[in-house]
């Protein structure tokens, strides 16, 4: 049986800061010991709207950093979020204000998986999908990797890429649909010469199922491992409700429709059934 | 001293909070956030004699106060559930509700004949109302004739010790019909209510939103029409115990339904929204009723019927 993170906790998380950065909100929570627990890939849900709010169900959000060291004794841990405010629930967290508490349950889900040599890595993310990348980029750097990254987003202002988050990657690739920033077109139309180029050996990526399963031909075609962060919407994000389900190979050979929120949202990507919504592949366990 | 038992036919538990089953994972899940025997009972998911997938994505979509959800039953089938689930369970503590989910007739026989002797079982409950099946002829308690038989089915499997509980659908023209249908052919309680289907269409796709276009409607959105199937049942069926469930978030909303005629409370939904909800509910629960100067829980229970002089 997969089981939840075992170092999620349920805490009230206070806003330290809120700044819009482009089209998205950078937020950053006090919480704790949270932090010290979470690794890149891992995702927290937060209760949005309120008390007497009508939208009953969490919200999943990838961490984009966690910060437990370096930092004076006695202060508290800090998970930073980057928030894009598209519907009622994300606008809600958006505009919380300084000192406001918030409910957060987290970390949750798996991690991306940290080779154990230095490697080249390519990180790939869709949109706001960069998010988690950064702090992985930080954690593969520590590890001797090089990291090359490429962002992908419909136009400039839904790039998220900010400053900082470059400091541990060696080359920084833009794509985005309308050529207002970097190359014309998709981050899979970017890929197979990145990879020629920078000898990679490994991609991480985190987007749209659509962009995922553009990545997972090309890793197949090189013949890379693929480390996907997917996304399925999730009612709950502790393992309970069963809506965020992919189909997924197990190591025994087996299709099973598996939650997201506890055996992902980092999924090896040459496990995955893509291309699956709206029909269950046939084989599937119980199917 | 608040007395906060209650009691489901034979089986007495410590108090009326239970989970509803499909809500609750395993147990495991839950029990990361607080000790699982703070719980009445864990009611488990439905589960089928085989293994099941269950529906196709997108599953979800969340509505105004509620969400609509077709899972389609998805889970590990009744021997790996015992396997697994029941073992953690019964080594967890904690009193367990197993939940049955059958094609047929004979599979909710079969089912009952695996799960009628099992430790810290203290209920059985019969979910012939899942809304989330290729046809719906499946929902057996649409009708009174198949209503019927499931529960005469289970009943002659299952002992006098073992409480049947009846899961019900509310999306039937007279329910405490059904309710007189099912208890007449041997049940010793009832669970109110299942999810009431329903559809989201997608405005910019222009298609349902979910794949396999309607769902079960949960979540405060009908907890007015659990309160009314409640009340309408209990006025029938005073004597039967019923498990209350439908949109409770909150002390308040578990208590109009006590007082509607539920013996125990399921919270479903609202564990979604909060890994703890079932505490909050819980405690929240116990302190309206010391303050409206109840001493024993069992006397809230159907309180909103008496004569309107008292």
């Amino acid at each position: 049986m997969s089981s939840i993170n075992p170092r999620a906790v349920q805490i009230e998380a206070e806003v330290v800061s809120n700044k819009k950065v482009g089209a998205y909100h950078h937020m950053v929570f006090s919480v704790e010991g949270m932090a010290a627990s979470a690794r890149p890939g891992n995702f927290v849900a937060i209760s949005v709207g309120g008390e007497s709010t009508g939208l009953v169900l969490r919200r999943a959000f990838a961490i984009y950093r966690a910060t437990d060291k370096s930092l004076p004794a006695g202060s508290n841990g800090l998970i930073e979020l980057v928030i894009a405010p598209h519907g009622q629930g994300s606008t809600w967290l958006a505009s919380r204000q300084v000192h406001e508490k918030v409910n957060m349950v987290g970390p949750l889900g798996t991690s991306f998986g940290i080779p154990t040599e230095p490697v080249r890595a390519l990180l790939v993310g869709g949109g706001y999908g960069s998010a988690p990348l950064f702090g992985l980029a930080e954690l593969l750097k520590s590890r001797g990797c090089r990291v090359d990254m490429v962002l992908g987003a419909s136009s400039a202002g839904k790039i998220y890429a900010p400053l900082e988050g470059k400091r541990s990657v060696s080359s920084m690739t833009i794509t985005t649909d309308d050529g207002s920033a970097g190359l014309q077109g998709r981050v899979s139309d970017a890929l197979p010469q990145l990879i020629e180029e920078n000898e990679s050996e490994i991609i991480y990526s985190c987007g749209p199922m659509a962009m995922l399963q553009a990545i997972q031909a090309i890793a197949d075609k090189y013949n890379l491992l693929h480390q996907a962060s997917v996304e399925e919407s999730m009612a709950c994000g502790i393992g309970v409700c069963m809506t965020c389900v992919v189909p997924l190979r197990g190591s025994d050979g087996v299709v099973r429709m598996s939650r997201t929120c506890i055996d992902g949202p980092v999924m090896d990507g040459s496990n995955v059934i893509w291309d699956s919504q709206r029909r269950i592949p046939e084989g599937t366990w119980g199917a | 001293m608040f007395d906060f038992s209650t009691k489901l036919s034979s089986s007495t538990l410590s108090n009326p909070i239970l989970t509803a089953s499909g809500c609750a994972g395993s147990g495991k899940e839950l029990s990361q956030f607080f000790p699982l025997t703070e719980l009445g009972a864990i009611v488990t998911k439905s589960i089928m004699l085989k293994p099941r997938s269950g529906r196709a994505t997108p599953r979800m979509a969340e509505t105004p106060s509620g969400m609509l959800n077709s899972i389609g039953l998805q889970g590990p089938g009744i021997d790996l559930f015992l396997e697994n689930d029941i073992a953690w369970l019964q080594e967890a503590g904690v009193k367990i509700i197993v939940s049955i989910a059958g094609e047929t007739v004979d599979d909710y026989a079969a089912l009952a004949r695996r799960v009628r002797s099992l430790p810290n079982v203290v209920g059985l409950e019969v979910n012939i109302s899942c809304p989330n099946v290729e046809n719906r002829g499946m929902v057996f308690s649409c009708q009174p004739d198949t209503a019927r038989a499931a529960i005469e089915n289970v009943r002659r499997n299952v002992g006098n010790d073992l409480p049947i509980i009846a899961k019900l659908s509310p999306d039937v023209t007279d329910i405490s019909l059904i309710a007189r249908e099912v208890v007449s052919a041997g049940a010793d309680g009832l669970a109110l209510i299942n999810t009431v289907l329903g559809m989201v269409i997608d405005v910019n796709t222009m298609r349902p939103k979910l794949a396999q276009k309607t769902g079960g409607l949960s979540g405060p959105a009908i907890r007015p029409i659990a309160v009314r199937a409640i009340y309408q049942v209990h006025a029938a069926l005073p004597k039967i115990p019923i498990i209350g469930m439908g949109g409770v978030a909150s002390g308040k909303d578990a208590l109009e339904l006590v007082l509607a005629g539920a013996s125990a409370i399921s919270v479903g939904t609202a564990t979604f929204g909060n890994p703890t909800a079932v505490i909050k509910v819980k405690e929240e629960l116990k302190s309206l009723l010391v303050e409206r100067g109840f001493e024993k829980f069992s006397d809230a229970v159907g309180f909103a019927h008496r004569a309107e002089s008292n």
